[in-house]
């Protein structure tokens, strides 16, 4: 009997990209519902604008590339991209802006540097920075969590805000500054945290209300992606422990003029980051002492552009200022080679 | 509690032994014929010391050869020498080498056995000397040969003997049959080892999911009186049965790079060639025959069997039953290394442990590699620490420069970076094609450097020649003045 001769290995192959990135949206399931708990269903909306147009997008720039469609439409890379970049707009920013920094982040992001594994800079991010810089107004302004509103709008009246329809209804304190952005501006006016925190109604036990059970949501997920072996461990951990320590730090030196460490853990974009957005295999770090000081640089970078920087969160600078470094990050952390002496 | 060491990496798989080992262990049988290949490492020929037409018996000596990594080949059965011709080899490329076939005569008369001395009476050379002569390989894949690795020189000073019973990948089990019905064999070739390398104890490795295997040695160790002899479970990791990996493991020691593990002060053989070097200088057999695995979902009664060297694969198939419907890759050796085979006319050679037959489950077809994703599971999962994407970028664009400082030759296709790789990226055959091209570039060069020196010897020479002439002329010059001078 005859037989085809494949070199080895010969096994299936354990795992798949879009294997990894189905699991990766599965574990940001808990995050976005806790989003849509707090702050009402424009996150589901605005997930579902983002993916459409990211879905458009990559098929159309792959059509122009000449790249086949099905392997890399179907890897999941671009609706991966849309949906965290969605979670972290404002859920009642305008439809425009969204399909805007989709696009930006997929065809700037990804497809000019090459596409799927090539792009240095994590695409979402870069979505995000370029919407924040060019409408910070729109960008900053959170609505509060739904228990401080009168009265929330509904799934319709949500789309109908988002799409801006001439009809949309009208409600008070939609718009407002979130609890990282309140106090940046108010530390600016000489006022104590403890005073901030004691005057404004959108602080909670430990984080900003309604965030602190965004990032517990985000945490979740994370530590599952984590329990499965789908992230490593590196990156998280020296984000959140960079993180901690430097806040704890400040707040050590003057607590009126550093929030508790456990805010800057569970308010704004921290576990989303730290989990999701930072992990980015594609822009990270790679080596596995070279991803803790990646996620260890992110860390303190958050800290330091929230506690100084010109934005309320920092996130998305410091993923973007880190990816530029990983290179070099890697460069000088190579593992030691079996055999090769310490 | 013995102590155990890490190495980093390896990969949990599904091990598939229990196929095979709900079978017993049982001989093959006698196939019509049999094909030996007079090559088996480096390049050199085993010359046939019989003609065809001849009647051969087993164990007799069919071919030798100066080389001493390419030991004696030995009839396995008795029978009429058919041929010496050039056959398709255990190879994926079905390259012909030369062969001797043998016509089996179903007697299977084997040479008249002289009766053997005391191994401990005899010089440690002389001990080597018949493990050559008796032709034994490494019986655990790599086929090195059993003589050449336990002479380490005299600079080297061997402490430990590893004996490599760890047989990590998956569905192969030969070597858990043969410590279960042989551990005798196995512990009496560790004695023998430990006498010829002076070494002082020997660490015997074995996965810790084979607790038969694991009693039968201890019931042996007990029962010989072999202190020396320490049988240690080790984590079913793969490939923890890697000889790099093993030494480890077991001693906390690496091999240096580019070196072997005498320089480490080890020894490392394979269960199977331990029991083999016991069974030829104790009983005085050569060996002709080892257990194989035969196993996978292409073949319908999966089990161990004794075979003799030179037995077509598809007697094997037979023995077991025959194909099922999911045959569709015939791999020599196990999932993770093993080679491919084209057909199943091809021999058992002394390296064969396990014959798989895969099916669908198995073979992934044509998967579409997609772009690196530079997640980083092939530098988590190498056993060598190496970072595989970085040798993987420098492969493809060809800058092997690059690839050679990321240590490229310390790879030891493995394939557990590949198997991890969620884009499907064939990384070891661009480890293999690199490293060949490597091999190919440094022969070009000592071509070269030979050509450059021949060529500045030739001009050195024609210099000298130049320079004699001229000097031989002016003597003739002077000589010839002076003759004249005298004469005026
Ligand atoms: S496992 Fe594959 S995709 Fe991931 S870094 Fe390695 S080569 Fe790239
Ligand atoms: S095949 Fe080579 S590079 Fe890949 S895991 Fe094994 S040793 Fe490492």
């Amino acid at each position: 009997m005859r037989f085809d001769t494949a070199p080895s290995p010969h096994l299936p192959p354990a795992n798949s990209v879009s294997r990894l990135m189905l699991l990766v949206l599965l574990a940001l399931v808990p995050g976005i519902l806790m989003q849509w708990w707090q702050f009402g269903p424009g996150v589901l909306i605005n997930i579902g604008i983002a993916v459409v147009v990211a879905e458009l997008a990559e098929a159309a720039v792959l059509s122009l590339r000449r790249r086949p469609l099905k392997p890399f439409l179907s890897d999941g890379s671009a609706a991966l991209t849309a949906v965290l970049l969605a979670v972290a707009l404002p859920p009642l920013s305008p439809a425009w802006m969204t399909a805007f920094g989709t696009l930006f982040a997929l065809i700037f992001g990804k497809h000019l540097y090459g596409g799927l594994g090539y792009n240095p800079f994590n695409p979402a991010m870069v979505g995000y920075a370029v919407l924040l810089i060019s409408f910070p107004r729109h960008m900053t302004a959170w609505m509060p969590p739904a228990d401080l509103l009168p009265q929330a709008p509904g799934f319709g009246d949500t789309l109908a805000l988002i799409f801006q329809r001439e009809n949309a209804p009208v409600f008070d304190g939609l718009a407002q500054a979130t609890p990282l952005d309140t106090l940046k501006t108010q530390l600016g006016l000489a006022r104590g945290v403890d005073e901030i925190q004691s005057v404004a109604r959108i602080f909670d036990a430990i984080g900003g209300k309604g965030w602190q059970w965004v990032n517990l949501g985000y945490l979740a997920g994370g530590l599952w992606l984590l329990r499965r072996g789908l992230i490593g461990w590196q990156i998280p951990a020296g984000f959140l422990v960079t993180l901690f320590a430097a806040a704890m730090l400040g707040f050590l030196f003057d607590p009126a003029l550093h929030p508790t460490p456990l805010f800057h853990l569970f308010s704004g974009a921290t576990m989303l980051g730290a989990f999701f957005i930072a992990t980015d295999p594609v822009s990270a770090a790679t080596t596995p002492r070279g991803r803790l000081l990646y996620g260890a640089g992110i860390g303190l970078l958050v800290f330091v552009i929230r506690s100084w920087g010109g934005y309320p969160d920092g996130v998305a600078f410091a993923v973007l200022l880190l990816n530029l470094a990983a290179p070099a990050i890697d460069y000088y952390t190579q593992p030691r080679v079996y055999g090769h002496g310490s | 509690m013995f102590k155990l060491w890490q190495f980093g990496g390896g990969v949990h798989l599904d091990t598939h032994k229990t196929e095979s080992t709900g079978r017993p262990l049982r001989d093959a049988g006698l196939p019509e014929h049999l094909i030996l290949p007079l090559q088996q490492r480096g390049t050199s020929t085993a010359k046939p010391v019989v003609a065809p037409g001849e009647r051969v018996l087993r164990g007799q000596l069919l071919a030798r050869d100066e080389n001493p990594l390419n030991p004696p080949i030995h009839a396995s059965t008795s029978g009429i020498v058919k041929a010496i011709e050039d056959l398709p080899l255990p190879h994926p490329s079905g390259l012909p080498g030369p062969c001797l076939v043998i016509e089996v005569d179903g007697e299977d008369e084997g040479l008249a056995q002289e009766p053997m001395e005391d191994v401990r009476d005899l010089p440690v050379e002389e001990l080597r000397r018949r493990i050559h002569e008796a032709g034994i390989v490494g019986l655990g894949g790599a086929a090195f040969p059993a003589a050449v690795k336990v002479d380490p020189g005299a600079r080297r000073r061997i402490d430990t003997l590893v004996l490599n019973g760890a047989e990590c990948e998956p569905y192969i089990t030969c070597d858990d049959s043969l410590m279960r019905h042989y551990p005798d064999d196995v512990l009496g070739g560790a004695e023998i080892l430990l006498h010829i390398l002076g070494a002082e104890r020997c660490l015997l490795g074995i996965e810790d999911d084979m607790p038969e295997a694991i009693a039968a040695l201890e019931a042996a160790k007990a029962s010989g009186g072999y202190e020396r002899i320490e049988i240690v479970p080790v984590p079913a990791v793969y490939p923890t049965g890697g000889e790099k990996q093993l030494i480890k493991v077991l001693t906390g020691r690496e091999v240096p790079a580019g070196g072997i593990p005498a320089d480490a002060g080890i020894v490392c053989q394979n269960v199977g060639t331990a029991a083999a070097i016991h069974r030829a200088l104790v009983h005085g057999e050569s060996l002709t025959s080892r257990i194989v695995t035969v196993t996978g979902p292409g073949v319908r009664k999966p089990q161990n069997l004794m075979v003799r060297i030179g037995t077509p694969i598809a007697h094997l198939i037979a023995q077991c039953g025959g194909y099922t419907e999911h045959a569709q890759r015939l791999i020599l050796g196990g999932p993770m290394m093993g080679l491919a085979l084209p057909s199943d006319e091809l021999p058992i050679i002394k390296a064969a442990n396990c014959v798989l037959v895969a099916g669908s489950e198995l073979v992934t077809g044509e998967k579409q590699a997609l772009p690196c994703i530079r997640c980083g599971e092939c530098a988590t999962t190498c056993p060598v620490n190496l970072l595989p994407q970085q040798l993987y970028w420098y492969s493809r664009a060809d800058n092997l420069d690059r690839a050679v400082e990321h240590h490229l030759a310390d790879c030891i296709e493995c394939g557990c970076c590949d198997f991890v790789c969620p884009s499907h990226i064939p990384l070891v055959q661009y480890f293999r094609a690199a490293k060949a091209q490597v091999t190919a570039r440094q022969r070009e060069r000592d071509k070269a450097a030979h050509a450059k020196t021949r060529f500045e010897f030739r001009e050195q020479r024609k210099e000298r020649e130049k320079l004699e002439k001229a000097e031989s002329a002016r003597r003739k010059k002077e000589l010839l003045e002076r003759v004249q001078n005298d004469a005026s």
